[in-house]
């Protein structure tokens, strides 16, 4: 037994010390929080992409599971902080990366790099503003994402002889129609809060516009705006069609509203999608799309991108890493498996599925905004002040007091 | 002497590793965040940067200025007192009925235990399965089984309920009965326990005197059980503080926070704002509050020792 013991300590000192021995400079520490299903072959896909051009490196996966990213994301600061930083790492472009790695310094500007590739302009200018602080690009774009996405359930609206709303006005006629006859119009699950702020900020970039909704975040417009106050009256409208146990669902549990046919409408992101293709639901004949009224021309989004940390212990290989993140090879590698949209405008579309293509025309014409909800446009503290201001909006549904709040805690930060 | 002097060093040497990892890890750690509770590390710039601008009690103001911490602190308090009557008197009462050794007493003294052996993360998850309250149309959990009983009267909101009686927001029921389930039955191993250790023929005479089951219980049991009591008290009480995973798991904190205890509210600061110093000043009135139920209790075994 006690031999035993010994051989144990033995072999996880040997464990411990061996693999600390083979770490030789031809390995590459990737840093994300894609674990589940799809995501993480999404990751796969894309390493293998860089593992077949750049043979002499070596990937380590080091992917901390949690979702969005929130257990990841306090790994990625204490190792930054304990000067341990991975060779590259997912941040979402916008205020995450501003704020939390680019202003403390923690970041190696890009653009040499770009230049050097020839990569510079076949991305979204918008998108790679983003990762752009004075001039310096500091992460390259690798998936996009749309949150001001309408769902809805094709044959419940049809069985009901209704179509898809394009304006407000019309949304509330589906919706009150669809509650005259016993239905739930817009499933909502806001137990983790921010898909109450997800709702409401594709209500403020409908009632403000893009131009104005991005000039919030730079402060050049205040909460004070007429048509915050505009939002927050349709999102109180709205309350009145929403299932009532909304403040026990996750995002998942609303959209699993929808195909069990309990709800016809749910505000989310195009990660959504990846659910209702996990069901079996084909797009247009099972679930159908259009964007949040208002916001027809608008793209909110939420980009996840990788950047080079000061102090990576292999900045070559980071450097390779991002080269395959930034290339067409790459983004079509992981996008059509991860479900998102590729940030380069010159991907090739037939590796798409019909709502992704949707997707990738909007995104090439429509003006983009940032997603408070997700960490692109406001500091994550700001982030988690509003999702407290509009969690309690969702119950007390004051709308003179929220706006103070909101524009109180915006105060702080612009 | 010499023999005297190389003891005192062995206890030391043995001793030194406690001390040093106790030391550090604990006592250090507490001063550590008394000191950041009191500077700006309220961005993750200056906490990155290592600047530290002394600001009293600013940080402290924030918390107690945001009616977040105020419910949650309410909430808590509601939470510990009705999670201590609640798993005292079933685990008493259960105790004190396997303590008769009730044919299969074995097997049910298992299984009331079992659910301390999971951990709070499984009793969340399954609680909220059962207290999801559905819809009119479409009840789940409970109201499904109160529907198909035919008591759709019944059916209401559990935790999703915004409802409540002054400051005691009713949501909170469904939390502390999944709370109960778990450490009624750990209540009951302890005071069990103590009852096997009881002299049957205390007992035995106090029958003889004529004294009813009530009698005994409260005239002798309770008594003689009187610091196992205390000591549960004091456990389920920093178990009540320290809830983060049952309430993260299970509710989240709620509609208008109705479910939010000060643990959720300290993480979310800490690691989702990067509000550094508001979470350590959270975190310092949680030990305060610990503080206030423990160190009597330790004050008190003290003194009965020496």
């Amino acid at each position: 037994m006690r031999k035993i013991g010994l051989l144990a300590i033995f072999l996880s000192l040997a464990l411990v010390f061996g693999t600390a021995g083979i770490a030789e400079a031809n390995e590459v520490e990737i840093f994300s929080w894609w674990t589940a299903g799809g995501e993480e072959d999404a990751l796969l896909e894309l390493i293998d992409v860089f593992e077949e051009n750049y043979p002499e490196y070596e990937v380590i996966n080091s992917a901390v599971a949690g979702g969005a990213g929130a257990q990841a994301k306090a790994v990625m600061i204490t190792r930054m902080v304990g000067g341990n930083p991975p060779d590259s790492f997912q941040v979402h472009g916008g205020a995450e990366l501003m704020y939390t790695y680019v202003e403390p310094e923690l970041m190696r500007p890009l653009n040499d790099l770009l230049e050097e590739w020839g990569y510079m302009d076949n991305f979204n200018e918008e998108i790679l503003e983003m990762s752009t602080h004075d001039g310096n690009i500091y992460s390259i774009p690798l998936n996009v994402h749309r949150s001001n996405v309408l769902w809805y359930n094709v044959d419940m609206l049809e069985e009901h002889g209704l179509e898809a709303p394009e304006s407000f006005d019309e949304m509330f006629e589906v919706f009150d129609a669809l509650q005259n006859e016993g239905v739930t119009p817009l499933a909502l699950g806001d137990m983790n809060r921010w898909p109450a702020l997800h709702l409401f900020e594709t209500y403020l970039a409908a009632t403000l516009g893009p131009e104005n909704y991005n000039a919030l975040w730079e402060g050049e417009v205040g909460f004070d705006h007429p048509g915050v106050t505009e939002a927050l009256e349709l999102l109180d409208r709205t309350i009145d069609y929403v299932n009532t146990d909304h403040a026990s669902l996750d995002w998942q549990g609303a959209a699993e509203l929808l195909v069990e046919e309990q709800a016809v409408f749910t505000v989310m992101g195009d990660w959504a999608e990846g659910y209702f293709r996990s069901v079996d639901w084909e797009p247009n004949e099972d679930y159908g799309w259009t964007t949040v009224p208002g916001t027809e021309g608008n793209f909110m989004v939420i980009t996840d991108t990788f950047g080079l940390p000061v102090g990576a212990p292999n900045p070559e290989g980071a450097e390779a890493w991002l080269e395959t993140v930034a290339s067409v090879e790459g983004q079509d590698a992981f996008n059509p498996v991860k479900g998102s949209i590729p940030a380069r405008l010159d991907a090739d579309r037939d590796q798409y599925n019909v709502y992704l293509q949707s997707s990738m025309d909007d995104f090439s014409e429509d003006a983009l905004t940032p997603s408070i909800a997700h960490g692109s446009a406001a500091p994550e503290a700001l982030m988690s002040s509003f999702e407290d201001v509009i969690n309690e909006f969702i119950t007390d549904r004051d709308i003179e007091t929220t706006q103070e709040q909101l524009d109180q805690a915006a105060s702080e930060y612009f | 002497m010499k023999y005297k002097t190389k003891e005192k060093l062995i206890s030391v040497g043995l001793l030194s590793p406690t001390i040093i990892g106790l030391g550090i890890f604990v006592y250090g750690f507490i001063w550590r965040t008394i000191r950041i509770s009191t500077i700006d590390w309220n961005n993750i710039t200056n906490m990155l940067r290592g600047i530290e601008n002394f600001v009293g009690l600013d940080n402290f103001r924030n918390i107690f200025t945001s009616t977040r911490f105020i419910t949650g602190l309410w909430n808590n308090i509601f939470f510990l007192i009705f999670f201590i009557i609640g798993s005292l008197t079933i685990g008493i009462t259960l105790s004190v009925f396997l303590n008769d050794k009730p044919k299969g007493h074995f097997i049910f003294q298992n299984i009331y235990l079992f659910p301390m052996a999971i951990s709070f993360v499984v009793t969340g998850t399954v609680w909220r399965w059962i207290f999801a309250p559905g819809t009119e149309d479409f009840p789940r959990g409970i109201n499904l089984l109160l529907t198909n009983i035919g008591l759709e009267n019944l059916r209401w909101g559990w935790f999703t309920s915004t409802e409540g009686i002054g400051l005691f927001n009713f949501a909170l029921i469904a939390v502390i009965v999944a709370a109960i389930w778990q450490f009624s039955g750990y209540t009951m191993a302890m005071w069990l326990a103590g009852l096997r250790g009881i002299p049957e023929q205390l007992i035995e005479a106090a029958r003889i005197d004529g004294a009813s089951k009530w009698q005994i219980f409260s005239k002798i049991l309770f008594p003689m059980q009187k610091a196992i009591t205390l000591s549960a008290v004091i456990l389920l009480a920093h178990i009540a503080l320290k809830a983060f995973d049952l309430v993260y798991v299970m509710t989240g904190s709620g509609p208008r926070n109705v479910t939010d205890i000060p643990a959720v509210f300290m993480f979310e600061t800490t690691f989702r704002s990067n509000r550094y110093s508001d979470g350590a000043a959270i975190a310092l009135v949680l030990l305060v509050l610990v503080g206030v139920l423990i160190i009597p209790y330790l004050v008190h075994s003290f003194r009965e020792d020496s």
